[in-house]
């Protein structure tokens, strides 16, 4: 048993779970083009929801602040995004590949800047009064994110908003019998850029030092001179936008969005943070891979289980790991 | 915010104790004798909703105000009640033995699901039990609307409730044979229904007063006080806060029994809808935490609130209707934008809310 288990820790431990996931489903599912589509759909959904969760992730593990509000920005993202690829009409839809990709970079780009706005005034007026006080910030936020969506029905409206498609992201890649959806495969490498990104400051910046460490123990980088609530607030800012680019470009995968798609993601969110372990980035990509990868192995295999699924994993993963899979922080 | 509970007797006067305990008791005797001092159906309906909410907010305050435990999942043991009953007078047909056998099953099922939640996730941090919760009872609600043979999905279900609930029913007759009035109000079954949901959230509220008056209340307190020290005193935490989780979760339920009875109606919107935890965290902040007398505040004010903020903003929205963007924000489909508001403002410079800081009046620091 216990050879076992050194074996596969020396090949990478809990890292390993979405491989021996997609192996199962691999057995189960019998058919590779269903498998490879299933699970390149499971890949670029893990990525999504990535974006949408690191951001959180860092926020807690860093300040200690949980942020109900979240997902508000989820939806604003996804909103704005959607109002400027409506506003760009042609650019979006015409055949040229350069004005498409202009306009897929304004949407996003525009959704993240109004994350990273949005965020540092949810952080100024809202979290900062209440700092180290875990009742009133769930309380606040949760009344930030109630006021957050009713300001988004007043302003878009109840009723589904139709998110037109960038032309050069429709359609898919033909290899034998696998057809690949080309959007999934931008939306896995845009998620993987921003993860490389974000270990590469996280783990060879100064600043990334000044976090992980102020993840680790906050009272004793505050104690060696540093200010660690303006690196708070730009972790705020920089987690806000990224929540927002992350529903910008699920607006683009659902093609089909309503005022529900905060909640509806916030759900996968708190399951992939608590999967993953608060404060860690790595267990939040994991946490996200699993969550997207059964997500779309369950929803084909067994339809009705799809939402439950997630829940029994996350169940099953706090009864063996009560912190989650990678925590960066104890207790 | 905890130093602005009340939690030491006062030595002066207690004004603003008094004050709290007046209108507690002027509300309890309104809804004591709601069915003749308000005879129309619509404020029957309040006062049938406010008795229920008041076991429901009230066993919400045994865990955020009195442990600091904040759960979502309080709605899914509500709806658990309520289904459990709506499904078993559906198909066993109205009777007190489905109510009994429905809701004990459903009351089965919150105790079983919170044993579950809290050894699962209580012995961790505050905030990761609240995302658990959360999850746990989005899922709940997709099941609910998912499981449409058993739960009527969406559109929820109606059912008949036993025969000396329904209108048609004498419960005195006169010499005439008629149903008996007394002060012009007709003594039939919805009288006898509102005093059974009155009755049994009036011993629901005695109970939970008398656990918060026990040795248990004060375990309670003292884990929301200082955690480690509890521990190290001897209490269990973990097991305390899953005890008070169970019972507040069976209370829950109850008050879901209590509303499928009422209602003869039981859906998402009802019973399981993410808006009325909403509700109850709007009331339970607003009457005050940590006072289970708050309960009956929070709710009278916010019952209240959500029929006339409604009018107040349509005359609004009426008003600036040539103007951009403020029209739709005064909609009254949007009352819960201010009412969010009005939550944040509340926690941030009332954090004791109505109760709390009216009791804090008179008492010396």
């Amino acid at each position: 048993m216990t050879n076992i288990s050194a074996f596969l820790a020396r090949f990478g431990g809990v890292n390993l779970l979405p491989v021996a996931l997609a192996l199962l489903a691999f057995v189960l599912i019998g058919q590779p083009s269903s498998w490879v589509t299933l699970t390149v759909a499971g890949l670029a959904m893990g990525m999504m929801i990535f974006l949408m969760a690191s951001g959180l992730s860092l926020i807690f593990g860093l300040m200690d602040v949980l942020n109900f509000g979240h997902s508000a920005f989820v939806s604003f993202g996804a909103f704005v995004a959607a109002s400027v690829l409506a506003a760009l009409g042609s650019w979006v839809t015409g055949g040229s590949a350069a004005l498409n990709a202009l306009a897929l970079l304004a949407a996003v780009g525009a959704a993240t800047a109004f994350g990273a706005v949005g965020g540092w005034f949810f952080e100024r007026v809202i979290v900062k009064p209440v700092y180290k006080d875990h009742l009133r910030q769930i309380l606040i936020t949760m009344g930030a994110l109630i006021v957050a969506e009713q300001l988004i029905l007043a302003v878009w409206g109840g009723a589904p908003v139709a998110v037109p498609r960038p032309a050069f992201l429709t359609g898919s890649i033909v290899v034998g019998d696998v057809a690949v959806e080309t959007y999934r495969i931008f939306a896995f490498a845009l998620g993987l850029a921003v993860y490389l990104v974000m270990h590469y400051a996280l783990n060879r910046t100064r600043i990334g030092l000044l976090i992980r460490a102020g993840v680790e123990n906050r009272e004793m980088v505050e104690a060696l001179g540093f200010r660690i609530d303006r690196l708070f607030i730009a972790v705020f800012m920089a987690g806000s936008a990224l929540a927002a680019m992350g529903g910008a470009m699920w607006a683009g995968y659902q093609g089909l969005i309503t005022p529900a798609i905060g909640p509806e993601m916030m759900i996968l969110v708190f399951i992939v943070v608590i999967i993953g372990g608060l404060g860690s980035i790595q267990g939040s990509l994991l946490g996200a891979i699993l969550v997207g990868l059964l997500a779309n192995y369950v929803a084909f295999l067994a339809p009705k289980l799809s939402l439950a699924s997630n829940m029994l994993l996350m169940m099953a993963i706090l009864l063996w790991r009560p912190y989650g899979l990678r925590p960066a922080i104890k207790g | 915010m905890t130093e602005d509970l009340p939690s030491v007797p006062p030595r002066s006067l207690p004004t603003g104790r008094i004050a709290v305990y007046a209108i507690v008791g002027l509300i309890g005797l309104a809804l004591m004798f709601a069915p003749f001092l308000f005879p129309d159906v619509r404020a029957q309906e309040v006062a049938a909703r406010i008795c229920i909410f008041i076991v429901l907010v009230a066993s919400y305050d045994l865990l955020i105000g009195y442990t600091g435990i904040v759960s979502f999942a309080h709605t899914m043991f509500f709806g658990l009640g309520a289904y459990g009953t709506a499904m078993a007078l559906k198909t066993m047909g109205p009777g007190f033995d489905a109510i009994l056998i429905g809701g004990g099953a459903g009351v089965l099922a919150a105790l079983v699901l919170a044993v579950l939640i809290g050894l699962l996730s209580l012995r961790v941090k505050a905030i990761f039990f609240a995302m658990v919760t959360l999850a746990a009872a989005s899922v709940m609600l997709v099941l609910a609307s998912q499981l449409s043979d058993l739960t009527g999905g969406e559109d929820g279900m109606t059912y008949e409730v036993p025969r000396l609930f329904s209108a048609a029913t004498k419960l005195l007759a006169d010499a005439d044979g008629k149903t008996m009035r007394l002060f012009g109000v007709a003594l039939n079954g919805k009288v006898a229904a509102y005093y059974f949901v009155f009755l049994s959230s009036l011993a629901l509220f005695a109970l939970m007063l008398r656990i918060v008056g026990s040795p248990l209340g004060t375990v309670l307190m003292a884990i929301r006080e200082n955690e480690m020290r509890a521990e190290a005193i001897g209490y269990r935490v973990v097991a305390y806060r899953t005890a008070i989780f169970c019972i507040a979760a069976v209370i829950a339920a109850l008050a879901g029994v209590l509303r499928a009875v009422w209602l003869k109606y039981v859906g998402p919107d009802v019973a399981l809808s993410f808006s009325i935890m909403i509700d109850i965290l709007l009331m339970v902040v607003i009457g005050g935490m940590g006072t289970i007398v708050g309960a009956v505040i929070g709710v009278v004010v916010m019952s209240l609130a959500q029929f006339y903020l409604k009018d107040l903003m349509e005359a609004g929205a009426a008003a600036t209707a040539d103007l951009p963007l403020l029209p739709d924000l005064l909609n009254p489909d949007r009352w819960l934008l201010w009412l969010g508001l009005l939550f944040i403002l509340l926690v941030y410079f009332f954090p004791a809310g109505v109760a709390g800081t009216l009791m804090g009046k008179g008492t010396r620091k």
